[in-house]
């Protein structure tokens, strides 16, 4: 079959990051294409670009053997793709008849004629399975299941010759997942041309017609579904990367797994996104979060930061329930906790304001005197937190946002410290950040371990969390699913419990 | 299942500002010494619709969640502009309205052009417009004066036979030829999506630069429009920075208490007219009670921050903290 799109050796950089190199893809109509790979491997950018969210820096794009060039998402649209992105195009405040026709709106002398933007509306959710659906509701009373269902909807009622889905199964029920699975097949037999990236091997397993593997931006191959073993396309994703270099961990684990937990969480469960978590950790312990990115780690964090409402199950401390209300209460003496978010420009940091504010600010109350800042004190703790962590700031005056990522990084690692946590949650934080830092950080890590620290570290680099961590939880919908330590901790065991396939399922 | 849920839904801020504002209006009539009357219902038109229609302007920027505060200047400049050019015979009248209007849409398509073009927060943009808008005024104007065909004047300050407001009229048909089409339209809906979600209507391929450029146009065509009403009320041109600030904050006010989110994305038109009026009647209110009008703001602003509470309400269902800082 005559290939409908095709990407020939396209690149994209952002900045000096590289997130495609030379990639190719091709798929065909009457097909369901699978994209597979690791966080960070290259498929969102892929996608964007056939979507004309983002351009190719480099490559061509073929529509039909033309070369096109897609400048906006209209560009694309009009070509006949749609694109079904996590929620990201409905408009929440509209109605779910007029997130459907928000491109082309049907019109009568002018102006929309609601009649037919109806039927449209009713006809495009028929034919994704939701009638359940009322075309009149406001799509930000929906369910994330049913919004996901109106997002299908809305590409179908679009008429394209070219679907593709960005994870479009991860926040739908059981029961709307195969409504999905019979509408793909049915569409793909009417001669549509289906992208698909999806987490879930058996998915793969059930849908796909051809499989493309990418790594670190690159194109690994291409093969027909089921002519490669699970084991062989875990293989081909992980690939043989540059070894980290990771400070040594403790030899022998018994003498930290005597000492008491600081931190036991029991039961934990939040608004349906976080079920029934079991953790402990114990001072002196690195304890890996794992898990395909979005499985509820960050929302874990947040909860035990006091950020979330409505949390229930119990949290101790030493020995001591707590319940944390606010980060304000997480980062008193008494509780102790930090969070490093994961997003440092925007959570993270003010990045107007001065280095010496940044790392001073979440423990201001330490350096001040009846609400006054003394400033002898505070520009002493900086200095001092400044060496300890080798943050390269010309002067302490400077706006952060002038430092590089990784000083930055540094930068609100080092604010925590201030304020000598006894807990230590770290979200992704060698995100974007040059090799060198990334190992310093490790580094840093292990001596606050040492330190009598429990640290928690939620990375989506597998490596990482093999070299850096004691034990691993792997995450999935919200629940932890396994935990790895010593010999098990894998990267093959660490990606198969991501996917929630058992490691027999691989051999 | 009962589809006047979802119209309830979708209208409740514009229903609940239009029942408070009967319920307040009656008690203004009812206490007031002459009571039903033309020359009172015409008054109260007369200052209610000049207010409607500047909030019907402020609307559409805050629907795509931004906002105009140079409305009450366009509404002063074209105001000042109409007491030269609104004279003469019809037809040099007619053509000065032309003129008029063509100017206020003028100075919205400029804000339009800046905000999309040049990448600025519409609040500092129409900030700094408005300031230049205002210095024409004053050129226009340095002193109040001026004239108008008395004709039109007069017409539309008056009432028809029946009773009924010119104004009023005057205020439907600018809700039918300018609100109405406008949010039937592909554009008003593109303008409702990029104040829902300006990403997701990006997405989902809206032309978010000519929505925007479109909708402060209309918004200054409207002022225009009040400008004009403004002339026709009081006879002449005044270039009044207190009018224009005074016309702005309240458009904003109105907006809020019709039920429009200041985040944009829901709300009408209608609302901000209904809310208009019912600001204008509250501080007629306390004069026919009696009370000082020192009160008036005072009081203003106690409506104003109730109507506002009701909107805030669902922020208590929210469960990740987070959310309320976006």
């Amino acid at each position: 079959m005559e290939p409908i799109l095709q990407l020939v050796d396209v690149s994209k950089r952002y900045g000096g990051v590289r997130a495609l190199e030379r990639a190719r893809f091709a798929c065909a109509p009457g097909r369901i294409h699978a994209l597979l790979g690791e966080n960070g491997a290259g498929k969102s950018t892929l996608i964007k670009m056939m979507a004309g969210v983002v351009q190719p820096d480099e490559g061509r794009i073929l529509l039909e053997g033309s070369e096109r060039r897609f400048l906006h998402p209209q560009d694309a649209v009009s070509a006949g793709i749609a694109c079904i992105f996590q929620e990201l195009s409905l408009m929440p405040d509209l109605s779910v008849a007029d997130n459907i026709c928000i491109t082309n709106p049907p019109t009568r002398y002018g102006l929309i004629d609601r009649k037919a933007q109806r039927r449209i509306a009713e006809a495009a959710l028929a034919r994704a399975g939701a009638e359940g659906i009322h075309p009149l509701a406001p799509v930000g009373s929906l369910s994330l299941s049913r919004r996901q269902m109106v997002e299908i909807a809305k590409a179908l009622a679009r008429e394209p010759k070219i679907l593709i889905l960005d994870e479009a199964t991860s926040a739908l029920t059981a029961a709307d997942v195969q409504r999905v699975y019979t509408l793909l097949k049915r569409l793909r037999d009417e001669g549509l041309a289906i992208v698909y990236i999806s987490h879930r091997m058996n998915e793969i397993a059930e849908l796909a017609d051809d499989c493309s593997v990418f790594r670190n931006g690159q194109h690994v191959a291409t093969f027909e579904a089921g002519s490669q073993s699970n084991a062989q396309t875990v293989e081909m994703m992980i690939g043989r990367d540059i070894e980290h270099a990771f400070p040594p961990k403790p030899a022998a684990q018994t003498a930290t797994s005597a000492a008491a937990p600081s931190l036991e969480v029991k039961g934990l469960s939040w608004n349906g996104r976080l079920h029934d978590i079991q953790l402990a950790v114990r001072p002196g312990e690195i304890v890996g979060l794992g898990g395909l990115d979005g499985q509820g780690q960050r929302e874990f964090f947040l909860a035990l930061f006091g950020v979330l409402r409505g949390v229930t199950g119990d949290v101790t401390l030493d020995g001591k329930p707590v319940s944390v209300k606010s980060p304000r209460h997480a980062k008193c003496k008494e509780v102790g906790i930090a969070l490093v978010p994961e997003d440092r420009k925007t959570d993270g940091l003010m990045l107007p304001m001065s280095v010496r504010d940044n790392l001073s600010f979440a423990a201001l109350d330490r350096f001040s005197r009846a609400g006054v800042v003394i400033g002898a004190q505070e520009s002493e703790a900086t200095a001092s937190m400044v060496r300890k962590l080798s943050i390269k700031a010309p002067e302490l005056g400077d706006a952060v946002g002038t430092l590089s990522g990784g000083n930055q990084q540094k930068v609100v690692i080092a604010k925590w410290l201030m304020n000598a946590p006894r807990i230590v949650l770290l979200s992704d934080p060698t995100r974007g950040i040059d090799v060198g830092t990334k190992q310093e950080i490790y580094v840093l890590l292990r001596r606050l371990a040492d330190e009598g620290a429990a640290v928690l570290l939620y990375s989506t680099d597998y490596a990482e969390l093999i070299g850096c961590c004691d034990r691993v939880a792997v995450f999935f919908d919200g629940r932890i699913v396994r935990w790895l330590a010593g010999a098990e901790l894998t990267e093959h065991a660490l990606v198969a419990s991501a996917l929630n396939l058992t490691t027999e399922a691989l051999h | 299942m009962g589809e006047w849920r979802f119209h309830l839904r979708e209208h409740k801020g514009a229903y609940a500002a239009t029942a408070m504002f009967v319920l307040i209006f009656a008690l203004y009539i009812t206490k007031h010494q002459t009571g039903w009357t033309v020359p009172v219902l015409t008054t109260a038109a007369n200052k209610g619709v000049l207010l409607a229609i500047v909030a019907m302007a402020q609307t559409l920027p805050v629907l795509t969640s931004g906002i105009d505060l140079s409305i009450g200047m366009v509404f002063v400049l074209t105001n000042c502009l109409a007491s030269h050019l609104v004279v003469g015979t019809p037809l040099q009248a007619t053509f000065g309205v032309i003129v008029v209007l063509a100017v206020g849409a003028l100075c919205g398509a400029i804000n339009g052009v800046i905000i999309v073009y040049g990448r600025l927060q519409p609040i500092i943009t129409t900030l700094a417009t408005g300031t230049i808008y205002f210095g024409l005024s004053l050129g226009l104007r340095p002193v109040p004066g001026g004239d108008v065909y008395a004709g039109l004047a007069d017409t539309v300050t008056g009432a028809l036979p029946g009773g009924i407001p010119t104004m009023l009229v005057v205020l439907l048909g600018v809700v039918l030829v300018v609100w109405l089409p406008y949010r039937r339209s592909a554009l008003g809906r593109a303008a409702l999506a990029i104040g829902s979600s300006e990403a997701a209507a990006y997405m989902s391929g809206v032309n978010i630069g000519r929505t925007k450029i479109v909708t402060y146009t209309l918004a200054g065509l409207l002022a225009a429009i009040g400008g004009l009403l403004l002339t026709c009320v009081t006879y002449s041109g005044e270039a009044s920075s207190a009018v224009g600030g005074v016309y702005t904050l309240n458009s904003i006010a109105a907006v809020v208490i019709g039920g429009t989110s200041l985040a944009g994305g829901a709300g009408s038109a209608i609302g901000s007219i209904f809310g208009a009026l019912l600001l204008r009647t509250i501080g007629d209110l306390l004069f026919v009670f009696d009370l000082e009008p020192l009160w008036q703001p005072l009081f203003q602003g106690i409506i104003l921050l109730t109507a506002v509470s009701m909107g805030a309400l669902q922020l208590l269902k929210v469960s990740n903290r987070l959310e309320l800082f976006k």
